[in-house]
């Protein structure tokens, strides 16, 4: 039993004072496996890191390491190695001395002090003080620390903050080593394209709420879907006009990017290439794009964000334009709703969660981002399906409501014969 | 609310561990105790810089006053005190010296973040409060005896054959004393978690029962409230433990107030420590 869930929270809440940090939060995180942990800024990802270690103590609810409460192990640093903030050091003790008194701390020998420093490749700044390490270094003295009990669990919160590109591989191949080592490994980051590569599987939280628990091909599978770059040639912008008109009226749903080509979603590429045909638009590029595990969690975490930037008007800053001038163009993804692209169809219409049997068993093949089984036949760039039901747009309250995204096309869902006609 | 429960069974295909086969360590586990975070907080101790600048100058200021006075007296005045008396002036700006470290010990993990990184590596923190305390009281009462000592010998050696007062008791009482100042600045540090703060409360602590009874003397009412209070002051309290005015109090009873004081502080320490987050 122990072996199937390393970490186990159970309904675990923690309010400061009316603020609610962390809402009955339920997940495991199973061994041999890099499970990552992800959400927005003030998601409640340290709180509940920080319950897992026993620093918080929750309101409700519990977490458990292999059974037993963080504060109840009887040798917590030989279980359990964590990092979670590298700057949590005394600036003036050299590194060697902060690892010694850690490793005293839990009855491990000094060798395996320089063992660690060697690990992390410090061995040279070893008599060194912390204060004058740079965050790079930081971040390996904590992960120093973490390793220092040769623990079965590992937590990292936001390992790879401030290491140069040869610490991230470093990082990332570290935590695949250890997880294949069936170690339990459990990390945090905002970083989404170092996510992609290191974890296998994702826990996703927003406000505090559990908002995803699946492997991340079936996160990015349900949660957002590809769309087809158009470029037409630059030197006719008329034909760009034009092509735009056909695929807006085909039922595509059509956006501009910075550099004039046109992000199409809601049509699939073959159709798209015989409107243009149709319409006499000659086409630059005509190429699917798939979709990002970044662009799957900002679909997702759209909603649940706590920090939005708005945008910076420097009102009383800014000269006015000159008569004929043109405002710059918009930053990608900035203003323009509905720029991350709709997830595929779903029965039912949630994002999430899906009842069982409708997610795509084992990995999904490339290109065939979770079509929801017994659904149409539809390509990977078929038009989104009609709005949720009232029903089911409650299951994730974070989900895009319909009503926030005007850009999306009034298609309705795709009838029999329009699948049929393209495909 | 209803938490979303994914279907896991989908996510099964992609744990690539053999099942039954998790991670165990060749290093043997050992169960730890108070030992073990003995030895923690005596690395900790003595690698910070914090250390040597506060008990270097507590010496500096013990021994250096105290010799000044020595040198600065006559034989004929320690006819009825202690040879160690001229460690009591030191002792008196000496006492900051282990009040700012008994703070550090504790309030600069907090302020460092440090105290996380320690209470990972041990969830018992009774334990980790336990060794600071141990650990400090060993560090300050050997420095302040040894530093009382010094001034003891140096002034014996000046003014040799004069007292017939025994001066053990002094040494001990007075460093005794000072640590235990020491013990209360590291249980305050503890329950307010900030240098700064700890170390202000603690000099009031100190000071203002030694300045304010000069303010209550004024009204009639209030001049038994200021006697008392003059008489724990610390200072005061300092000189009767020395000897100044052996005939009508021993210091004894200031003593002991301060043990009580102290033990109070130390469990509200302990009775915090579990109860909030770190």
């Amino acid at each position: 039993m122990g072996l199937e869930r390393m970490i186990e929270a159970v309904g675990l809440t923690k309010r400061y004072g009316d603020k609610t940090a962390v809402d009955n939060l339920s997940f495991q995180v199973r061994p041999g496996s890099v499970t990552g942990f992800l959400g927005p800024n003030g998601s409640g990802k340290s709180t509940t890191m920080r319950m897992i270690l026993g620093l918080d103590n929750p309101t409700a609810g519990q977490v458990t390491i292999g059974g037993y409460p963080y504060r109840k192990l009887p040798n917590a640093p030989r279980q359990v190695g964590a990092l979670l903030d590298a700057k949590a050091v005394h600036g003036g003790r050299h590194a060697r001395n902060h690892l010694l008194c850690l490793a005293q701390l839990s009855g491990i020998p000094a060798r395996r002090v320089d063992e660690v420093l060697g690990v992390v490749g410090l061995q040279d700044v070893a008599r060194k003080r912390s204060k004058g390490f740079s965050l790079g270094m930081g971040q390996r003295l904590g992960i120093a620390a973490a390793l220092l009990g040769d623990p079965q669990v590992l937590l990292f919160d936001e390992p790879v903050n401030g290491l140069d590109p040869e610490g991230i591989l470093w990082v990332r191949n570290l935590m695949k080593g250890l997880a294949a080592e069936g170690r339990t490994v459990f990390v945090s980051s905002h970083l989404m394209s170092e996510m992609a590569l290191t974890a296998d599987h994702l826990i996703v939280i927003g406000r505090g709420q559990l908002l995803a628990d699946m492997s991340v091909q079936a996160f990015i599978a349900a949660n957002s879907a590809g769309f087809a770059r158009v470029r037409t040639p630059d030197t006719e912008p008329q034909q760009r006009e034009k092509l735009t008109a056909a695929l807006t009226e085909a039922g595509g749903h059509v956006m501009s990017e910075p550099d004039g080509a046109l992000r199409v979603t809601g049509l699939p590429l073959p159709h798209i290439s015989d409107l243009a045909h149709g319409a006499d638009v000659r086409l630059w590029e005509l190429s699917p794009h798939q979709a990002s595990l970044e662009e799957a969690y900002m679909r997702m975490t759209q909603g649940a964000v706590d920090y939005r930037s708005s945008t910076d008007q420097k009102a009383g800053l800014q000269q006015p334009l000159p008569p004929g001038a043109l405002p710059p163009p918009p930053v990608p993804g900035q203003g323009q709703p509905g720029w991350y692209a709709p997830p595929p169809p779903q029965q039912g219409g949630q994002p999430y969660p899906m009842p069982p049997g409708t997610m795509p068993q084992g990995p999904v093949p490339p290109g065939q981002p979770g079509l929801p089984q017994g659904g149409p036949p539809a390509g990977p760039y078929a038009a989104p399906a009609a709005p949720a039901a009232p029903g089911g747009a409650a299951a994730n309250p974070y989900a895009q409501p319909a009503a926030q995204a005007p850009a999306a096309p009034a298609a309705p869902a795709p009838t029999e014969s329009d699948s049929e006609d393209h495909r | 609310m209803s938490t979303p429960q994914p279907p896991q069974h989908a996510a099964a295909p992609t744990w690539q561990t053999p099942p039954g086969h998790a991670y165990t360590s060749p290093i043997p586990v050992k169960k730890t105790n108070l030992g073990h975070a003995i030895a923690s907080e005596w690395t900790k101790i003595k690698s910070v810089r914090s250390t040597m600048w506060t008990l270097g100058i507590f010496l500096l200021l013990v021994v250096g006053i105290g010799f000044l006075v020595a040198v600065n007296t006559s034989d004929t005045e320690y006819g009825d005190v202690p040879y160690t008396i001229p460690a009591f002036f030191g002792l008196i700006l000496g006492q900051i010296c282990l009040i700012t470290l008994g703070v550090l010990v504790i309030a600069s993990e907090y302020g460092t973040g440090m105290i996380r990184t320690t209470f990972t590596a041990s969830p018992q923190r009774h334990r980790v409060l336990a060794a600071k305390f141990i650990v400090f009281f060993a560090v300050a009462f050997s420095f302040s005896v040894l530093a009382i000592t010094l001034v003891g010998l140096i002034t014996q050696s000046l003014h040799g054959g004069e007292s017939s007062v025994s001066w053990g008791g002094t040494v001990f009482k007075g460093g005794l004393y000072v640590s235990l100042l020491g013990v209360l600045s590291l249980a305050v540090g503890a329950m307010l978690r900030h240098s700064a703060g700890a170390i202000a409360t603690m000099l009031a602590v100190v000071l203002v029962p030694a300045i304010l009874p000069a303010f209550l003397m004024l009204s009639a009412t209030l001049r038994s409230i200021g006697n008392t209070m003059q008489e724990y002051a610390a200072p005061n309290a300092l000189a009767y433990l020395f000897g100044i005015d052996s005939d009508n109090n021993t210091g004894n009873p200031q003593l002991l107030f301060l043990v009580g004081v102290t033990a109070a502080a130390v469990a509200g320490a302990f009775l915090l420590l579990d109860r909030r987050d770190v």
